[in-house]
């Protein structure tokens, strides 16, 4: 079943066309990676499902609820919820009160959204920062609590964006086994990504942007081996390595 | 839990409450009417700041406006007795209601505006309130409001000998403000308030409507400034708009929060408990040096503060705890108090 579906999407500042007519959907329950080179629109296309920008034209739809142009406060309560690609901690305030300002989304009373907060904390192993300033943190931990933060209001979508950039690699084996257990625990991620390594291997589905256009989309094996999507990371001339490399088995080393 | 919470922050400040209720019939301590009367300022200067704390301090919305709201609450109370002829408490109330209604329209343009310019933005609507009301036949234009001779009591709420009753006011008044002020911390609303005030992008992306949460912290901070002003006109028994709606007034509603500690629940009392002496006695022992000499001194306090310690006294006493004894820094503070 779609949870999330995007129709024609687009997104003009002025001549400069980040996402053109960009379609998919992501179902329910699955891993959604959305991939592609910089400035190849990804983050525009996440600013415009979830009430950051208003897109020029096009309709997105959360479970058959069209939310084009809704204000963010409103996307999050119906259940889409982000990260920030830039972290954005509310600096001045505990590790604990973050995650409680999630958690007051769905819980009114503070005692319960407390403990819906402390619960978001332990999963995203953050309980020995409970009480430190979210603005004193290490990035990695500081990526981690946008997550707890973003889980602990209850969300339906949880849309990541670029939660694994500038993490080390042991950073990255925790965020992607937490992204696993976020899903267990039966939610829907969108996740944008640059670190095809780290969503190749969960993603149930792969949306590629080159240019702001959607140039494939498909389970994760079919898009390794996409043409278009190698000339988009690599560049022409790689692509066309990969091609013989593959036809004449490994080529010698350059000298 | 919830009982644990209350014994260790909450008695700290009911044992406060009742030495305040108790100073008046400590003899020796509270004979002189002026030092009465400092009393009285400090618990209403800390009312005032703390209502621009909710606004300033927690939302971080800086306002140089609340003088207007403080303002229109003095009109309400002190034209429902000069030119009504009723009690002051009607007149309390809807001038409370009014100056929230009016923040709240004001500001709903207003806050388009961020960082600096909703401050200057601020600046100019005393400017324009100041004016207005100077023109303005119906509210006494700029020769204001002068108490007739009433009845004494509560019902008018005035007393022409007897400061006491005055006292007993002014701490009913801070009973309500700080205590809604510590409601509304431990609640939902005072952590979106925080949340706005750290980051109104991210707090939009949680769910929070900023501008429904500055425009409720608005209204509730300018209800409260109101019913500090009528209180204020029921104890000077005349208002005139320069009295009330000046950038002087307004600055003072920001300078004490911000040396006492903004966006803390203590801050306002401890800054007033600083302030309102200095300015009082600086007053009544240096006036024959001119005029403003207390503002020099304001002035100087708030620049070493900001140079030494932002965060205000609030910041050094956390400071002073911390080094002592780590970990269990906001109690020992307030005690100290």
């Amino acid at each position: 079943m779609t949870l999330l579906s995007v129709e024609h999407l687009t997104m003009a500042f002025g001549s400069l066309v980040a996402a053109d007519n960009v379609s998919f959907n992501v179902e329910r329950g699955s891993i959604v990676g959305l991939l592609g080179p910089n400035g190849a629109g990804k983050t525009t296309v996440f600013n415009c499902i979830s009430g950051y920008y208003p897109p020029t034209s096009g309709k997105v739809t959360l479970e058959s609820r069209d939310i084009t142009r809704a204000p963010a406060y409103k996307v999050a309560r119906l259940g889409a919820v982000r990260t920030f690609q830039v972290v954005q901690p509310l600096k001045e305030l505990s590790v604990l009160d973050n995650v409680l300002i999630g958690a007051f989304l769905k819980e009114k009373s503070t005692s319960k959204a407390r403990g819906v907060a402390n619960r978001c904390i332990d999963l995203c192993h953050l309980s020995e920062y409970r009480d430190a300033l979210a603005g004193e943190l290490p990035i990695g931990i500081k990526k981690r609590l946008e997550m707890a933060r973003t889980l602990a209001s209850g969300p339906k979508l949880l849309m990541l964006d670029e939660t694994m950039a500038g993490l080390t690699s042991t950073e990255v084996n925790t965020a992607v086994e937490l992204i696993l257990k976020i899903r267990e625990s039966g939610v829907t991620l969108l996740v944008v990504e640059h670190i095809m390594e780290a969503i190749m291997p969960i993603a149930d589905k792969v949306v590629v942007l080159d240019g702001g256009k959607k140039i494939a989309e498909g389970p994760p094996r079919e898009i390794i081996e996409n043409e278009q999507v190698i000339k988009a990371y690599f560049g022409e001339k790689y692509s066309k390595r990969m091609k013989q490399e593959r036809q004449n088995g490994p080529a010698p080393a350059h000298s | 839990m919830k009982l644990k919470k209350m014994k260790q922050k909450d008695l700290i400040w009911l044992t406060l409450i009742a030495g305040f209720a108790l100073l008046p019939v400590i003899p020796g301590v509270f004979t002189s009417s002026f030092t009465q009367h400092v009393f009285i300022l400090i618990l209403l200067f800390a009312c005032m700041s703390q209502s621009w704390n909710i606004l300033g301090g927690y939302c971080g919305q800086v306002s140089f406006g609340h003088s207007v709201f403080f303002g229109i609450g003095a009109y309400g109370a002190g034209m429902a007795v000069v030119t009504y002829g009723i009690s002051p408490w009607p007149g309390a109330l809807i001038g409370a209601v009014v100056a929230a209604a009016a923040a709240m329209i004001i500001s709903w343009p207003v806050f388009r505006l961020s960082g600096h310019y909703f401050a200057i933005a601020t600046f100019a609507m005393v400017e324009i309130c100041n004016r207005l009301f100077m023109v303005w036949y119906w509210v006494g234009g700029a020769l204001g409001l002068d108490y007739p001779f009433v009845d004494e009591g509560v019902k008018n709420f005035i007393w022409f000998e007897d400061k006491i009753p005055y006292y007993y006011g002014a701490l009913a008044l801070f009973v309500f403000v700080f205590g809604s002020v510590r409601w509304m911390e431990r609640n939902r609303l005072g952590y979106y308030l925080k949340a706005v005030r750290e980051g109104q992008e991210t707090a939009e992306s949680l769910g929070v409507n900023s501008t429904l949460v500055k425009l409720l912290a608005m209204g509730a901070s300018a209800f409260m400034a109101a019913l500090c002003g009528a209180f204020f006109v029921q104890y000077n028994y005349r208002v005139d708009p320069p009295m009330v709606m000046s950038l002087d007034m307004s600055m003072k509603f920001v300078l004490i929060t911000i040396l006492g500690g903004t966006g803390t629940f203590f801050g306002p009392l401890l800054g007033a408990a600083v302030l309102i002496p200095i300015q009082e006695y600086s007053r009544a022992y240096l006036g024959s040096l001119g005029s403003g000499v207390d503002l020099v001194i304001f002035g100087l306090l708030i620049v070493l503060v900001v140079v030494k310690q932002p965060r205000g006294i609030m910041g050094i006493l956390s400071n002073l705890v911390k080094r002592k004894k780590p970990g269990q820094a906001a109690p020992e503070a307030k005690r100290r108090k």
